[in-house]
């Protein structure tokens, strides 16, 4: 019977044919604008609309803005003898005072130098395949930050470092012969105690033993961008930690433990952000004895990161909420302790869960940074009144905030981003 | 001494009464150092439980707030000495006043006289001053708190803050007012023409007010064309929105100067509000209230001389007019001392930015981008209100 059909058709194929292309009409810009604007006679005239509002737009925009604009000149004055357009000479004149405020020119490499060591720092955590000793710099990092942007003496950071591991120490002393939670609590008391009674000492004894250290910069020489990466890094990465465990408490069993987390959440979140910068940058002045040094840019970055955490504690608590309850069943089931759970069934899937919340507090929090200028900080949005107010800027109005609005959105897209293509490698498929 | 130590052990005593106290007691009655010490203390007292102190420390401090500081800090002097700088709250930008250069250096008629005060104190080092920017918002609690030792912050005096926040002001150095900006091309020379014009102003603020009464007094109509800030002033104000803008005359030479074309917009001669701004220092200290005022007041007097940065030291050492050789420190009547300071005091804050004139010309007078008129802030001699009381 093979060959039945050798003797009754024609014509059998061998192979398959390869598929012909797609009709001309349905393939290229052209059909892809047909079926995005013009597929109804509707979309049509709403797409001839908005088209033409956007090229007028562009039409009246962009000679302002890049054909006519000036990027070198010395003043306003100058700028519009050259052109007629925007006035961009003032970012670029102005160009160290909008990234480091006033920091000393010479010393501009310290803060350069962090900013790329904070990229190296970064790398393993958003990162997977590097390998894991670079955490190590990770957690070095914010001492060594904080020593190149300040500058001083090496020798208090080194012994910020000896304190850690005195309290990690004392954990695992404590930890091994009663319980953890007391052990945390000894930790924390030889932090407090060494911060109190030893720290000042010793790094003031070694310190005029062996003088390693670089030029000490103050706080009020901090500015610009420079001051919105410190504090909104900061509170990022202090942040989430801190929310996390304000969840875990929130959930906690521990009536005690609740309360103060649910008291703590519900109290900041129930207050405006540039309240508590009030309470920083005045109230704390009427609190603290007469020349007290407690530095308004940590001030800051204190209640900032507060501020950020139980927004952060809120986001996870969605996180937790949305796990099934099979999943804590099963954890417990498999004879898992409590921190043995959260931290390997429990947290991996409910962190999955909040990427988009957290990352939403992130840039949240990364641009509420410039209600500090409402306290004189002088951080972008703030360094541009004292710019506009010299004779040479004065009457400057849009270009500065186009320059600070590009680089805000720059960094908070850059962070958009990350945060989908983190998601998309974490998705181990609870959808489909 | 002696009195130090009584003086402590009394603290110690009102703390003792503050910290456990029921908390109607009226804290007012207070000085401040009494506030901050009670703070610290009173942890260790037995009798005080922790949550009732922390109510309490929050009593006191909303009691201190409410008090805007009272804070009598035994000498500033001292303590600037002993720190080696002053520390000078200004604005955080206002044209001509205070602004940054392309340095970073913050310059301008505010900070210029804290340069000179600097230079009295620290023997003529006018570096020695570091300067704090501070919003309308903070400047008076920065000051308070003693955050600043001085603030040089184009702030008009007045009434309640003068008594009310218990600051104590130096000699104006700026007499503003009210005034008026139009166009050339409307034809108006004095406000008193404007009847029946639109007028921008800023919504919410004394200017308001200031402007409803100037019509209502003279009987004239207007159309206010409510705005929020300089710069969407300048916008509408540009764009024909309104025929006339009002706020504070220096605002308007400033604004003015920073148009395109700024000949064709004239500011009218008539100053319908009073706005003398002076710098400012915690009330209770008289000794470092007097070195504001007579640094303020012998930069003026050195106008009125015609001593100059440039010409100072030549002046000192030949000049025959008492009055010279009194403020210069060649005699040996030893005004600095009273003061706290040496004798050189004067002469080395005018030479660290020259006399009232020479600032007010460097960074306010008509050959700036700022072009005000000398006007009232001329010396009495000149017409104008500038009057120092002699230094003898």
């Amino acid at each position: 019977m093979s060959d039945t059909h050798a003797e009754t058709v024609r014509y059998v194929a061998t192979h398959e044919l390869p598929a012909l292309p797609a009709p001309v009409n349905t393939r290229g810009p052209a059909a892809w604008a047909r079926a995005n604007f013009f597929s109804t006679p509707r979309d049509t005239i709403l797409s001839i609309i908005v088209g033409g509002l956007i090229a007028i737009g562009l039409w009246k925009l962009l000679p302002w803005l890049v054909f006519d604009s000036v990027f070198v000149a010395g003043s306003l004055n100058e700028c519009r003898e050259i052109d007629s357009g925007a006035c961009f000479a003032v970012v670029t004149s102005r160009f160290n005072q909008l990234i480091f405020g006033f920091y000393p020119p010479e010393l501009f490499w310290r803060p350069i130098l962090a900013f790329v060591l904070m990229l190296v720092a970064f790398a393993p955590v958003l990162h997977d395949n590097l390998p894991r000793k670079m955490l190590w710099f990770s957690a070095v990092f914010p001492l060594l930050a904080y020593w190149l942007i300040w500058g001083g003496t090496i020798w208090g950071p080194l012994m910020i470092i000896a304190m850690i591991a005195l309290a990690f120490v004392a954990f695992k002393a404590v930890a091994k012969s009663v319980n953890p939670v007391v052990g945390l609590l000894a930790a924390v008391a030889v932090g407090i105690l060494w911060m109190l009674f030893l720290h000042d000492p010793i790094v003031s004894a070694l310190s005029s033993a062996v003088n390693v250290g670089l030029e000490p910069v103050e706080s009020s020489k901090l500015g610009g961008f420079q001051i919105t990466f410190i504090i909104g890094v900061t509170g990022i990465v202090a942040s989430l930690p801190i929310g996390i465990l304000l969840a875990l408490g929130r959930g906690s069993d521990m009536p005690t433990l609740k309360m103060i987390c649910v008291g703590f959440i519900e109290f900041i979140r129930g207050v405006p952000l540039i309240t508590l910068l009030f309470v920083a940058s005045t109230l704390l002045n009427y609190f603290l004895p007469p020349g007290t040094n407690f530095d308004i840019v940590l001030r800051v970055i204190i209640m900032v990161t507060l501020f950020a955490s139980a927004y952060m504690a809120e986001v996870i608590r969605g996180g937790l909420a949305a796990l099934p309850k099979g999943q804590y069943e099963a954890a417990d089931a498999l004879g898992l302790n409590y921190w043995q759970a959260t931290r390997l069934i429990i947290l991996p899937q409910a962190l999955k869960i909040s990427i988009p919340g957290i990352v939403n507090t992130f840039i949240g929090l990364f641009k509420d940074t410039v209600l500090v200028s409402i306290i004189g900080i002088l951080d972008p949005i703030g360094i541009m009144q004292p710019i506009r107010s010299s004779a040479e800027w004065n009457g400057i109005i849009w270009e500065l905030p186009i320059f600070v609005g590009l680089v805000f959105f720059i960094f908070c897209f850059l962070m958009s981003r990350y945060s989908m293509y983190f998601e998309r490698k974490l998705d181990t498929g609870h959808r489909n | 001494m002696q009195s130090s130590t009584g003086t402590s052990g009394e603290i110690t005593g009102q703390t003792a009464l503050v910290a456990c106290a029921p908390m109607s007691i009226s804290t007012a009655a207070f000085p401040r150092t009494f506030l901050r010490y009670e703070l610290f203390e009173q942890g260790n007292r037995k009798g005080c439980y922790p949550m009732k102190t922390k109510l309490l420390s929050l009593a006191l401090g909303a009691a201190a707030i409410a008090m805007t500081g009272t804070v009598a800090s035994a000498a500033t002097l001292d303590d600037v000495k002993a720190k080696g700088f002053l520390q000078c709250g200004v604005s955080t930008g206002f044209p001509g006043f205070a602004f940054t250069d392309d340095a970073g250096n913050w310059q301008g008629f505010d900070p210029a006289l804290c340069r000179a005060m600097a230079a009295a104190i620290f023997a003529g080092d006018s570096n020695a001053v570091k300067f704090t920017p501070t919003t309308g918002k903070t400047r008076f609690t920065a000051l308070a708190s003693g955050e600043v030792d001085v603030l040089a912050r184009n702030t008009t005096e007045t009434f309640s803050r003068d008594v009310d926040l218990k600051f104590t002001f130096g000699p104006v150095n700026y007499y503003d007012g009210q005034g008026f900006m139009v166009r050339k091309s409307l034809g108006v020379t004095s406000a008193l023409n404007l009847s029946g014009a639109t007028i921008c102003v800023q919504t919410g603020t004394t200017t308001e007010l200031n402007l409803a009464d100037y019509f209502r007094a003279n009987n004239m109509t207007y159309e206010p064309v409510p705005i929020e800030t300089n710069a969407e002033a300048q916008e509408k104000y540009l764009a024909n929105a309104c025929d006339a803008y009002t706020t504070d005359a220096s605002g308007l030479s400033a604004t003015r100067s920073a148009f395109e074309a700024p000949n064709d917009h004239m500011i009218l001669p008539e100053i319908i509000s009073k706005e003398p701004l002076g710098p400012l220092v915690r009330q209770g200290d008289d000794q470092w209230a007097d070195i504001l005022k007579w640094t303020l007041l012998a930069l003026i007097t050195a106008e009125e001389k015609g001593v100059t940065a440039a010409n100072a030291d030549e002046m000192k050492a030949s000049s025959t007019d008492p009055d010279i050789q009194r403020l210069l420190g060649a005699t040996e009547d030893g005004f600095g001392a009273m003061l706290g300071l040496d004798n050189d005091w004067a002469l080395n804050a005018i030479k660290a930015g020259g006399n009232y004139g020479e600032i007010f010309a460097k960074y306010l007078g008509t050959d700036t981008a700022v072009g005000i008129e000398r006007g009232l802030n001329a010396l009495y001699t000149d017409g104008g209100l500038m009057y120092a009381a002699p230094i003898r």
